[in-house]
C-alpha cells in the first residue's frame, strides 16, 4: 500500500513523514472549534508537531522522560504523542475523568517530568497532585482559559511552547532530528494504562513494534485507506483510541476528527458520517434506545411504516450485508425501506458512510447487533486487549456472528489453556509491565503466550473464538454446578430496561442479582405509563417497576435453563438498587466495567437480605460527587422472588 | 472604605481601576412610594460590586436607575467622569452598559445561537434592503458577529444546545444563554440582577465561575444583585447594602458582615 520500502517505516514520526510526503495536501486532523471544522493537513500537521517538540526540547525535555497527556480528544493532544516521540520521549496517556488520587497513583509510577494538559481541570489536579509527588518539573496547558493567575514558573501555554520552539529551530531541529534518528522498532512507542478492574493499574510498556505491526495487520484486514474519517471521542488512555487514531490513522494516512465537545458527539458524528467506527456496546444500546423511544412518540402512520420495514429489515438485511441470496421481490423491498427509512434514520444516526464499524469491550446483545446489521451497517465484534495492542480476535465480513468475537486477528496465535484461559500470542504483545517484573511473568510467559484471564472456546467448524466469562470469575455454586455470572449479566443488560446488573451466588447454594434500572429507559415507559416519580430512587423502587424487572429476570431464566451446564445460574431473588452504579464510587472501572469485589463489599448488607430472606431492607449507602465530597443515600429496598425453571438433570452434589 | 481615583490590586492579582460610575444622592419615587432614598455609591473599573438587602429593599429599582431605564427625580449619574443626561435604553446600551433580568427575558421560540445573535445588534450597520437580501455588507458583517456569539458560545461550555429552542432548556442554561446574549454587547459594565436565583447548589456553582471568567478573561466591570449571601462575599470586591430604600452599609464583604445596622436588618429589628 506503501512506495516507501517499508524497511524505513519504523517509528510514528516515520510515518508521520511518509504521510506528508504522500498526502501532504490531504485533511489529516479536524476539530470543530467556534461552531465550524477547522482542518490540518499532513503536511501542516507535520510543521506543528516539529514546533512543539522543539519547544519542549528548549524546556528541557530529555530523552527517555515521562511526558503524560491528560485531556479530551483535541489534535494539539494527538500531536504531543507524536513531539514525545520526536524528542525521544515517552507519552503516557491518562483517564481524563480521574480524580486527582488516581492520577497521582500513575504520575509518580512513571515519574513523569512533563505533563500536558487540555484544560484548567486538569491542571488543577496536577497541581494537587504536585503536592504528594515529586518530579513534576513542567506543566503544558492548551487552553488558556482561567489560568492566567497561575504561577507560571513551572508552567507554558501550548501555543507558547510552540512558538518557542520555532523561534528556536536553528538551534533545536538538529537536536530533534539526531533524537527521532536514533529511536528504533523495539523503543517503547506508548505507555498505557489499564484500566485496573482489580488492584493498581498497571503501565502497559507499547514498542514501536507493537504498534505498528498490529496498525498494519489489522489496516489490511479490513483494507483501510487514506481515504477513511474516524470520530476520535473515546478516552485518549484507552489502548482502542491510541490505535485507531494513532497507530492505524499514522500507517493508513486517514482524517481523525475530533468533536467540539463531549456532549455535542452526537451531532459531530452526523455533521462528519464516518467510515470507519468504534463503539462500545454501551453506545450503540442508547442509540438503539432513543431510536425506540422517539418511536413511540411518532405518529400511527410513521409508526406503522417504520415497524412493518424494520421487519422486513431484520429480515433480509443481515443476508443482504453477507452477500447471502435474496429474492428480487425482498430486495425491492429492502431498496424502498433504505429509501424511506433505513437511509434517513442512519442519515439521523451519523452511520450514513459507515463502512467498517466495530464493537468490543462487553457482549452485544443479539437484537442491538441485529437491529444495526439488518440497516446495512457494517457491524462487526473484535475482542482485545490492552497488552495485545488491542487486537486479538475480530470478525471477518463474511463471517459476522453476534454470540462470536471472530477469528484470530492477523498474525494472531490462540489456544486455551486447561482451565479454558484463552491464551494468544502475537507481534503486537506488549514488552512488560513498566517497574513490575512479577506481574509481566505471570502475564506473559517465556515463549511470549499472554493469558487473557477469560474463559472461553473455538468451535470447532468456524475457527470463532466464543468467550464465557473472566476466567476468575466463574466459579461454582455450592453444589458444584458452574457459576458465570457475566453470562447472567449480559442477558439481562440487554434488556433496554436494565442499565447493569451484578450477579452473586460463588459459593452459595443459589444465584442472586443486584439490578440497576435505565434511568432513560424506564423513566420514558413510566411516564408514558401515567407513573409519577420524583427522583431516580423513587423510580427504582416503584412496585410497577419491579414487577417488569421481574418478568425480565423470569424470562433470563428460562433461557439460562436451556443450557445445561450454566442452569444453576439462575436468579432465584433480586433487588432493583437506590443508586446508579458509578466509577466515582468506585464500583465501576473508568470503562464501566463492574468491580465485584467492591461491589461485594460496599452492599454487603443487601447480600445478606437477599440470602436471609427478607422482604425488605433498610440500607444507607456513601456516595461521591464529582467534586469530591461525599454524601448518603438512605433507602428501603424491596426483595423480590424470581420464578426459576427446575431442570429435570441434577447435579450431584459432593 | 476606599477613596480616590488610584487604582490598587487585589489579593487574587486583579487590577482595579478608578471610578467608572457613580451615583450622587439619588432618590427615585412612585407617586408617594419613595423606592430610594438619597443613595450615593460608586463601581471601580475591573471590580464585581454587588447591591444586596432584604426584599422589597429597591435593589432592583437602584439596577434600573443603573441602566438608565428608571430616571431618579434627584440625584445625580456620573458615568466615565460625565454627569449622563436622562438617556432611552438603547442610548444606554451604545455606552456599554448590558444586562441580565431577574426573570427571564429571551425569546423562547428562537434558538440559543440566534438570541445571543441579538445581543449584536448594536454591531450591525448594514441597511435594510442589504440585510433583507442578505448580501454585501450584511453578509460579511453577519459572519463578523456570527465568530463573536461562537467565542460567547464556546466561553460558557453551551455548544451542545446552539441549535436547540430556548424553551425547551432548563431554568439554569436559560440563565447561562442571557448572560451570553448580554457578553454579546461587549460591554463595559455587565448588570446581573439575581444571577443565581432559584438556581441549585451545582448551577451556582457554574454560575459563579463564568461570572469570575467574565470579569477575568474580559475586564468586565460587574454590579450584580443578588439573595445568596454565600455568593455575594465570595464574588464581590466590594458590597453596598440597603434596606426600606436606604443604603446602611457599604464596603468589602468583611466590613459588611461586620456591621450592626446589617445584621440587624437581616435579622429582623424592629423598624422605628
Amino acid at each position: 500500500m506503501t512506495a516507501t520500502p517499508e524497511g524505513d517505516l519504523k517509528t510514528i514520526p516515520a510515518l508521520l513523514a511518509r504521510n506528508v510526503r504522500q498526502f501532504g495536501g490531504r485533511p489529516a486532523f479536524r476539530e470543530k472549534e467556534f461552531g465550524i471544522w477547522q482542518s490540518w493537513t499532513w503536511a501542516e500537521t507535520s510543521e506543528e508537531i516539529d514546533a512543539l517538540a522543539m519547544g519542549l526540547i528548549a524546556l528541557g525535555l530529555e530523552p527517555g522522560d515521562h511526558l503524560a497527556i491528560i485531556g479530551r480528544n483535541r489534535p494539539a493532544l494527538y500531536w504531543s504523542f507524536v513531539a514525545a516521540q520526536k524528542c525521544g520521549a515517552v507519552p503516557v496517556a491518562l483517564y481524563q475523568d480521574a480524580s486527582a488520587e488516581e492520577m497521582a497513583y500513575v504520575l509518580e509510577h512513571c515519574g513523569a517530568r512533563f505533563v500536558i494538559c487540555g484544560d484548567q481541570e486538569q491542571v488543577d489536579k496536577v497541581i494537587e497532585v504536585q503536592e504528594k509527588v515529586a518530579g513534576i518539573d513542567q506543566i503544558i496547558y492548551v487552553d488558556k482559559r482561567g489560568l492566567r493567575k497561575y504561577d507560571h514558573t513551572h508552567m507554558n501555554a501550548y501555543a507558547d511552547v510552540q512558538a518557542e520552539g520555532r523561534a528556536g529551530h536553528h538551534r533545536l531541529e538538529p537536536v530533534m532530528r539526531e533524537r527521532e534518528a536514533a529511536r528504533g522498532y523495539d523503543d517503547t512507542c506508548v505507555m498505557l494504562y489499564t484500566s485496573g478492574t482489580t488492584g493498581k493499574p498497571k503501565g502497559v510498556v507499547l514498542s514501536n513494534r507493537n504498534i505498528i505491526e498490529t496498525s498494519k495487520n489489522s489496516a489490511s484486514f479490513d483494507h483501510l485507506t487514506e481515504k477513511e474519517e474516524i470520530l476520535a471521542y473515546l478516552p485518549l488512555a484507552w489502548v482502542g483510541d491510541f490505535i485507531f487514531s494513532v497507530g492505524q490513522a499514522m500507517w493508513c494516512g486517514f482524517c481523525v476528527n475530533c468533536p467540539e465537545s463531549q456532549d455535542t458527539m452526537m451531532t459531530d458524528l452526523r455533521e462528519i458520517g464516518p467510515t470507519y467506527y468504534f463503539a462500545p456496546p454501551r453506545v450503540f444500546e442508547t442509540q438503539l434506545t432513543n431510536v425506540m423511544i422517539r418511536m413511540e412518540d411518532a405518529g400511527r402512520f410513521k409508526k406503522w411504516l417504520f415497524d412493518r420495514y424494520m421487519a422486513h429489515a431484520r429480515k433480509v438485511g443481515p443476508a443482504l450485508l453477507d452477500g447471502k441470496p435474496v429474492s428480487a421481490g425482498d430486495k425491492l423491498k429492502y431498496r424502498l425501506g433504505e429509501m424511506f427509512i433505513y437511509g434517513p434514520l442512519k442519515n439521523t444516526l451519523g452511520f450514513s458512510r459507515v463502512r467498517v464499524g466495530y464493537t468490543a469491550g462487553e457482549a452485544i446483545g443479539p437484537e442491538i447487533f441485529d437491529f444495526y446489521r439488518s440497516l446495512g451497517i457494517n457491524l462487526k465484534q473484535l475482542y482485545g486487549q490492552t497488552e495485545a495492542s488491542v487486537f486479538i480476535t475480530q470478525q471477518p465480513d463474511d463471517g459476522v456472528r453476534a454470540d462470536t468475537v471472530g477469528v484470530a486477528s492477523p498474525g494472531v496465535e490462540l489456544k486455551i489453556g486447561d482451565n479454558g484461559e484463552v491464551y494468544y500470542r502475537s507481534p503486537g504483545v506488549f514488552v512488560e509491565y513498566y517497574k513490575n517484573a512479577e506481574s509481566t511473568a505471570s502475564t506473559k510467559d517465556a515463549e511470549g503466550w499472554v493469558a487473557t484471564g477469560d474463559a472461553g472456546f473455538i468451535e470447532e467448524d468456524t475457527g470463532h473464538l466464543r468467550i464465557i466469562d473472566r476466567a476468575k470469575d466463574v466459579g461454582k455454586l455450592a453444589d458444584g454446578r458452574m457459576f458465570a455470572p457475566k453470562y447472567v449479566e449480559n442477558k439481562l443488560k440487554f434488556f433496554p430496561n436494565i442499565l447493569e446488573a451484578v450477579v452473586i451466588g460463588a459459593g452459595r447454594d443459589r444465584c442472586c442479582a443486584m439490578i440497576n434500572i435505565d434511568l432513560g429507559a424506564v423513566g420514558n415507559w413510566a411516564e408514558r405509563n401515567n407513573i409519577a416519580y420524583a427522583s431516580y430512587q423513587e423510580l427504582a423502587g416503584h412496585p410497577q417497576v419491579l414487577n417488569m424487572i421481574q418478568s425480565h429476570v423470569e424470562e433470563v431464566n428460562a433461557s439460562v435453563a436451556e443450557d445445561e451446564m450454566l442452569a444453576g445460574c439462575q436468579i432465584h431473588r433480586f433487588l432493583v438498587l437506590h443508586k446508579e452504579l458509578d466509577a466515582d464510587d468506585g464500583e465501576l472501572t473508568r470503562t464501566q466495567k463492574v468491580r465485584r469485589g467492591v461491589i461485594g463489599e460496599k452492599y454487603a448488607d443487601l447480600v445478606d437480605a437477599l440470602y436471609g430472606g427478607a422482604e425488605s431492607v433498610y440500607t444507607e449507602t456513601e456516595v461521591t460527587y464529582e467534586d469530591g465530597r461525599k454524601g448518603a443515600i438512605k433507602a428501603t429496598l424491596q426483595l423480590r422472588d424470581a420464578k426459576v425453571v427446575e431442570t429435570a438433570q441434577k447435579v450431584a452434589a459432593e | 472604605m476606599l477613596d480616590g481615583q488610584d487604582s490598587y490590586t487585589t489579593a487574587d492579582g486583579r487590577t482595579i481601576g478608578g471610578v467608572m460610575m457613580e451615583m450622587r444622592n439619588i432618590t427615585l419615587r412612585f407617586g408617594g412610594v419613595v423606592a430610594i432614598k438619597d443613595i450615593s455609591f460608586d463601581i471601580r473599573e475591573g471590580e464585581i460590586r454587588a447591591i444586596i438587602g432584604p426584599n422589597g429593599a429597591g435593589k432592583s429599582s437602584m439596577l434600573n436607575v443603573i441602566s438608565g431605564f428608571y430616571n431618579p427625580q434627584e440625584g445625580e449619574v456620573w458615568f466615565h467622569g460625565a454627569k449622563r443626561p436622562p438617556m432611552k435604553p438603547y442610548e444606554v446600551a451604545r455606552q456599554g452598559i448590558a444586562r441580565t433580568f431577574q426573570n427571564i427575558a429571551l425569546f423562547e421560540g428562537m434558538s440559543v445561537l440566534d438570541n445571543i445573535m441579538t445581543g449584536r445588534l448594536g454591531f450591525m450597520k448594514a441597511g435594510l434592503m442589504s440585510q433583507a437580501l442578505w448580501w454585501g455588507k450584511a453578509q460579511k458583517e453577519e459572519t463578523e458577529n456570527r465568530e463573536a456569539v461562537e467565542k460567547i458560545i464556546d466561553f460558557l461550555e453551551i455548544q451542545n444546545i446552539r441549535k436547540t429552542p430556548v424553551g425547551r432548556l432548563p431554568y439554569g442554561l436559560k440563565k447561562r444563554v442571557e448572560l451570553g446574549r448580554a457578553l454579546a454587547a461587549e460591554p463595559k459594565l455587565l448588570l446581573l440582577d439575581e444571577p443565581m436565583a432559584g438556581m441549585n447548589v451545582e448551577e451556582k456553582e457554574d454560575m459563579s465561575r463564568f461570572i469570575l471568567d467574565v470579569n477575568d478573561e474580559y475586564g468586565t466591570t460587574i454590579a450584580l444583585i443578588e439573595h445568596d449571601m454565600g455568593v455575594v462575599m465570595d464574588l464581590s470586591d466590594r458590597v453596598v447594602v440597603m434596606d426600606y430604600g436606604k443604603k446602611i452599609g457599604d464596603g468589602t464583604p468583611d466590613e459588611v458582615r461586620n456591621n450592626q445596622d446589617v445584621i440587624d436588618a437581616y435579622l429582623g429589628v424592629a423598624h422605628d
